[in-house]
């Protein structure tokens, strides 16, 4: 194996666990369609920084940072619901970042590109992997407290608002890290499909999270693997291999 | 802050009192200077939501160990005073708890899809409590959920939207008595509870406020409960209340006004 792809498997590790145990915290159906819809989000700023020649990540997570703080602000504010707000926002997002991303780039920017990762891009992202990972780890009480009931967590003094927008940055950046893998098309299925997987198989919330961080592992290893194998594009071979992991779990589902 | 003397707090007291709380900005205070014996005064409350006026002008107060029943129809505003109390919704006017006093909230039934992987016990081990820096141990889980008539620790290893309906309803009672609170909040215990289940809940609340010498406000649809277990009573109808003991209230003509036709409906006999 070649330090490149020692590189990328490294850097896929990291980011798909992070993925996984961020995904476990969507608890209700409605964060793990803002969830799916944050890759398409970043598609204008990746699209900007290849433009630019930028750090995709970098451009990515500027224009996640702006999805976040939309639909952080304008949910309270209009009587529509989150689904549509963050519907709108989606498409939004994938038209104007199909237009600007230069077109040879644009296949990456869609479906991702593991390959060119650099030894400091690797070290980036497993630190900031680590940190997104401590941070959920923190805050897990508490949003899963406000994601069963809202008055328990309010009655409770728990600054739902707050902690709301912390998870929702980690989901940024998570997924800013994911887009390079997996591409801004299958960036949210990195946080939902492992965290599907995990939910049918766990009898506890423990379980669940330490399944969901493994299966996203697992995805990215057995993906970059196989599709180093086969010469194949890794980004949807992992979503692959991810699926391949829902369909077991549902054989041997609890 | 430092003790000071009888004095200098009636003269803070004073201060204080003077203090013009803006609309929609008024803070829940925890009062050293609240009455004797008294765990809550209300003053002049009002809460509103998009310019509807849901409280108006509600005065009252609450004696440690008195139970409060909370009547009214639907809508009438009973929720929203119980979460504007807990320091939820914003409000005008007074309200004003005992010093360091803890709070059990028991809300309305919430509905959690199956497949949520968290256990009874996940749940116990996720409440915030005070000290802060404290967890809920498992003895303590055992007992809170022994309290309220679960002998079987086996609940603590299914999941939440397993269990059933009235097993929800005690297991969130246990998960408000858990840190000992000197209050306890109920919001409609009863709703969607048979009978049967009704009766053990309220036989249990009444073991469960003798054993702890608590405090419980309570909101409830069921008259024949009032006599049961309530020091007073408080009924509701957004811009009208009546208050007071539950045999005045529940015979004045306030009350019939209150409930109108349904009231019929509302009281049935209980042995």
């Amino acid at each position: 194996m070649s330090i490149i792809n020692l590189y990328s498997l490294i850097t896929a590790i990291f980011v798909g666990g992070a993925a996984g145990y961020v995904g476990s915290l969507m608890l209700t159906k409605r964060m793990a369609l803002v969830g799916d819809a944050f890759g398409h989000v970043a598609l204008p700023g990746m699209g900007l920084a290849l433009l630019f020649g930028l750090n995709v990540s970098l451009g990515a997570f500027a224009f996640l940072f702006l999805g976040v703080l939309a639909v952080w602000f304008l949910e309270p504010k209009t009587q529509l619901p989150a689904e549509t707000l963050v519907g709108i926002i989606f498409v939004l997002s994938l038209a104007v970042g199909f237009l600007i991303t230069p077109e040879p780039e644009l296949l990456e920017a869609l479906f991702g590109d593991i390959s060119k990762v650099s030894f400091w891009g690797t070290a980036i992202s497993a630190v900031a992997s680590v940190l997104i990972g401590l941070t959920v780890w923190k805050i897990y009480p508490k949003i899963t407290l406000g994601s069963i009931s809202e008055d328990i967590a309010a009655a409770n003094k728990i600054n739902i608002k707050k902690y709301n927008f912390i998870y929702l940055l980690m989901v940024a950046v998570v997924v800013a890290l994911g887009v390079r893998i997996v591409g801004s098309l299958l960036a949210g299925a990195l946080v939902i499909v492992p965290a599907a997987a995990a939910r049918l198989v766990s009898a506890n919330l423990r379980q669940y999270a330490a399944f969901s961080a493994g299966f996203g592992v697992l995805s990215c290893i057995f993906g970059i693997l196989l599709a180093q194998a086969i010469n194949f594009s890794a980004g949807p071979i992992i979503i692959l291999v991810c699926s391949f992991f829902f369909l077991i779990a549902l054989v041997f589902k609890k | 802050m430092p003790q000071g003397n009888p004095f200098s707090k009636s003269i803070k007291k004073g201060r204080r009192d003077l203090k013009v709380y803006p609309y929609k900005s008024a803070k829940i205070r925890i009062d050293q200077c609240i009455k004797m014996n008294n765990i809550l005064e209300v003053k002049n409350l009002n809460v509103s939501f998009d310019k509807e006026k849901i409280i108006e002008n509600l005065s009252f107060s609450l004696k440690t160990g008195e139970n409060l029943v909370v009547l009214g129809p639907n809508g009438a505003g009973k929720t929203a005073l119980l979460k504007t109390l807990l320091g939820i919704y914003p409000f005008s006017g007074e309200i004003k708890w005992k010093e360091n006093v803890k709070i059990g909230y028991v809300p309305q039934k919430f509905f959690l899809e199956k497949t949520v992987p968290l256990t009874v016990e996940e749940f116990f081990k996720f409440r915030p409590r005070r000290p802060a820096n404290e967890k809920i141990s498992g003895e303590e889980i055992v007992k809170a959920i022994n309290s309220v008539g679960i002998k079987n620790g086996s609940i603590l290893k299914k999941k939440i939207g397993e269990i059933s309906s009235g097993q929800l309803q005690r297991v969130l009672i246990a998960w408000a008595l858990v840190d000992n609170p000197e209050v306890l909040i109920f919001d409609e215990p009863t709703a969607g509870i048979d009978i049967e289940g009704e009766e053990t809940i309220y036989k249990l609340l009444a073991e469960i406020e003798k054993e702890r010498n608590l405090t419980i406000i309570m909101v409830t649809h069921d008259l024949s409960v009032v006599y049961k277990i309530a020091d007073s009573a408080l009924c509701l109808n957004r811009r009208f209340f009546c208050y007071g003991a539950p045999q005045d209230v529940l015979n004045s003509e306030n009350f019939r006004k209150l409930y109108g036709e349904e009231i019929k409906f509302y009281k049935h006999e209980h042995h």
